[in-house]
């Protein structure tokens, strides 16, 4: 078997035992993105003289007979909202296009550590904003499994680049699904932990109080392997957890007898795609085959999570996003001369010429998706709109996380579909940007109720595409999510399976 | 939000836009009161739930003032704060005028 196709878990007992050495095994991957991602432009950066350095160094530590970490020679992408201080983070947006972090994100010092092989930072949608990886400054992702289609977002990079065998492992976050959609789409693993498992310090901020680092590869196992070094407290980020980190690889081979399922019957509400009801379905069965039980339960608040997640993500983006202000790092527009360029706000009239390179460098910097988040946070911020807006959501979040509470008092998951559909074809959702915020209709619950959840192929339609299945669990029940998933993955092929069309990619 | 909310103008756009520090063009400030609208309109559907007696959450944990040790740590040198600031003096970020009224910047 050919490094590419092989599993993290594989790779890293190969590399353990000698069979492959990290400069091959990092050479095959470079190779391979070097002759697709020309198509498929999963990547904003690869670090090839870097990484073979790297991979080099370890092969002489392990020749040597020196410890090495965890994860010794592994390959690993990068979502490029991570902090890396030998790589540039953009966040797909031209405001922060060639900025070099001053220190590292605590997951990419945790891989460091591990002796991961960093080969590059994954596409996203801008800043982490959207569903399709269109909102990228840097141009839209491909899926592999149909080149017209998107690959999701807005890790869509992190999800194409394993699904294209470019990388066998890349860090996503998830803020509203964002892992768990564009594995969905594209047919890998992607898991969400539990809101505070994974340190957000070096994780550019958009909704702090949703967004999730966490692993994405080709199966449940490969998640687990990587979480066991990516999660832990860190004193850096005070919402990170001060929770032992469970052996979770050790903690897979388990039957599910006994293991109660959730299945909430709102999901199969008109738009649901009926090839998608049917995957959702036959999963049911097979983990019911497997011993789970399943039983319905209700989320009476499902309905709100858009509506709710599409004021408070905003309302922190826009908070979070003020620290863009061209003075400290990233864009900076140029001096005008002598005339303000935007004659609409002339009326109003900038508040002083600071403010105007403020606003200037602002509207330079940032694309559409993200001016209107940022626009609609702030309004919904702004005195007379704060209680009827902001606080309105904040209560409904309290509700939606009660019905959460509610279910795992008679259920240990929540089984059912990421997404309605299929990966849609570039371009069909972008010029509708509150049909692009309905793609998370199944995923942004999770988030606001700081619970966790993995996302993981559960067949295909007729026209070849990715179906994913979802589960979610109560706080801090990842191993029982990664047990479910590597069970079902035990029992069926469908994680198994690679697109035709990169391998008909030629450089 | 008791009353559905009443669609947004060029001008409270504008105004939005300002506090958000975001020169916007004409065309922009078209499109984006259209688009606003609409999603507000959207976002409107939580004013059915009858939430007075619902605690606003603004958090999913429960964590609640976390203190670290109050002893002195390492922290960025000025040059790693200044590496990428557009504009500097080796000691200071050089921004345009504070105060003033807005011309050259």
């Amino acid at each position: 078997m050919q490094p590419i196709e092989m599993s993290a878990v594989d790779l890293v007992a190969a590399l353990r035992q000698g069979d492959i050495t990290a400069v091959q095994c990092t050479t095959a991957f470079l190779d391979r993105i070097e002759a697709t991602n020309g198509t498929i432009n999963a990547f904003l950066a690869v670090d090839r003289d870097g990484a073979l350095t790297r991979a080099a160094d370890i092969d002489a530590r392990r020749k040597a007979g020196k410890p090495l970490g965890a994860l010794a020679g592994l390959p690993v992408a990068l979502k490029d909202v991570l902090c890396t201080t030998d790589m540039p983070t953009t966040c797909a947006s031209k405001m922060l296009q060639g900025f070099r972090p001053p220190y590292d994100a605590d997951v990419v010092a945790r891989l460091r550590n591990a002796d991961a092989v960093f080969v590059g930072k994954t596409n996203m949608d801008e800043f982490a904003m959207g569903g399709s990886n269109e909102n990228s400054a840097f141009g839209p992702v491909r899926n592999p499994w149909d080149l017209s289609r998107a690959p999701g977002g807005s890790s869509g990079g992190s999800a194409a680049c394993v699904a294209g065998d470019m990388a066998p492992v890349a860090i996503g976050s998830d803020t509203g699904g964002s892992i768990r959609q564009p594995a969905g789409l594209c047919g890998i693993t992607g898991l969400k932990p539990t809101y505070g498992r994974v340190s957000r310090r070096g994780l550019v901020a958009f909704a702090s109080s949703l967004d999730q680092i966490g692993p994405m590869a080709r199966s449940a196992a490969d998640c687990a392997l990587i979480m066991e070094t990516i999660a832990g407290h860190d004193p850096g980020d005070s919402t990170s957890l001060a929770v032992d980190v469970p052996r979770y690889t050790d903690l897979l081979d388990k039957p599910l007898a006994g293991v109660r399922i959730g299945r909430v019957p709102e999901h199969y509400a008109e738009g649901l795609d009926p090839e998608v009801a049917k995957g959702v379905d036959e999963a049911f069965a097979v983990l019911k085959a497997a011993g789970a039980t399943v039983h319905d339960v209700k989320l009476p608040h499902a309905k709100y999570g858009i509506p709710t997640y599409y004021l408070i993500a905003p309302c922190e983006a826009s908070s979070n996003l003020a620290r863009y202000d061209g003075a400290h790092y990233g864009h900076r527009a140029e001096p005008g001369k002598g005339h303000r360029a935007e004659p609409s706000q002339q009326a109003d009239g900038f508040e002083s010429p600071l403010v105007e390179m403020y606003c200037r460098s602002r509207a330079e910097g940032f694309g559409p998706e993200v001016k209107r988040r940022i626009m609609l946070g702030t309004y919904a911020l702004s005195a007379g709109y704060y209680d009827a807006y902001y606080a309105k959501a904040l209560r409904v979040r309290r509700l939606i996380r009660q019905d959460y509470l509610d279910a795992f008092q008679s259920v240990d998951l929540i089984g059912g579909p990421v997404s309605a559909t299929p990966a849609f074809k570039l371009g069909e959702k972008t010029d509708d940007p509150l049909a692009m915020y309905l793609v998370d209709l199944y995923t942004v619950g999770t988030n606001l109720a700081g619970v966790g959840g993995i996302s993981f192929p559960c067949g295909f339609t007729k026209s070849g595409l990715p179906i994913g299945f979802q589960l979610q669990a109560p706080p801090l029940a990842e191993p029982l999510l990664l047990q479910a998933a590597d069970r079902f993955q035990r029992l069926t092929d469908w994680h198994r399976r690679r697109p035709k069309t990169t391998g008909e990619v030629k450089a | 939000m008791t009353t559905p909310p009443q669609p947004l103008t060029a001008k409270d756009v504008a105004k939005v836009a300002l506090l958000a520090r975001l020169a916007l063009s004409e065309s922009d400030l078209e499109r984006m009161t259209g688009e606003l609208s609409k999603i507000v309109g959207f976002v409107s559907m939580l004013g059915e739930l009858e939430t007075s007696d619902v605690a606003p959450l603004a958090h999913p944990l429960d964590t609640q003032n976390v203190f670290r040790d109050d002893v002195p740590a390492a922290s960025l040198s000025t040059a790693e704060a200044l590496q990428s600031a557009p504009r500097h003096d080796g000691e200071c970020f050089l921004v345009p005028a504070v105060l003033g009224d807005s011309g050259a910047a």
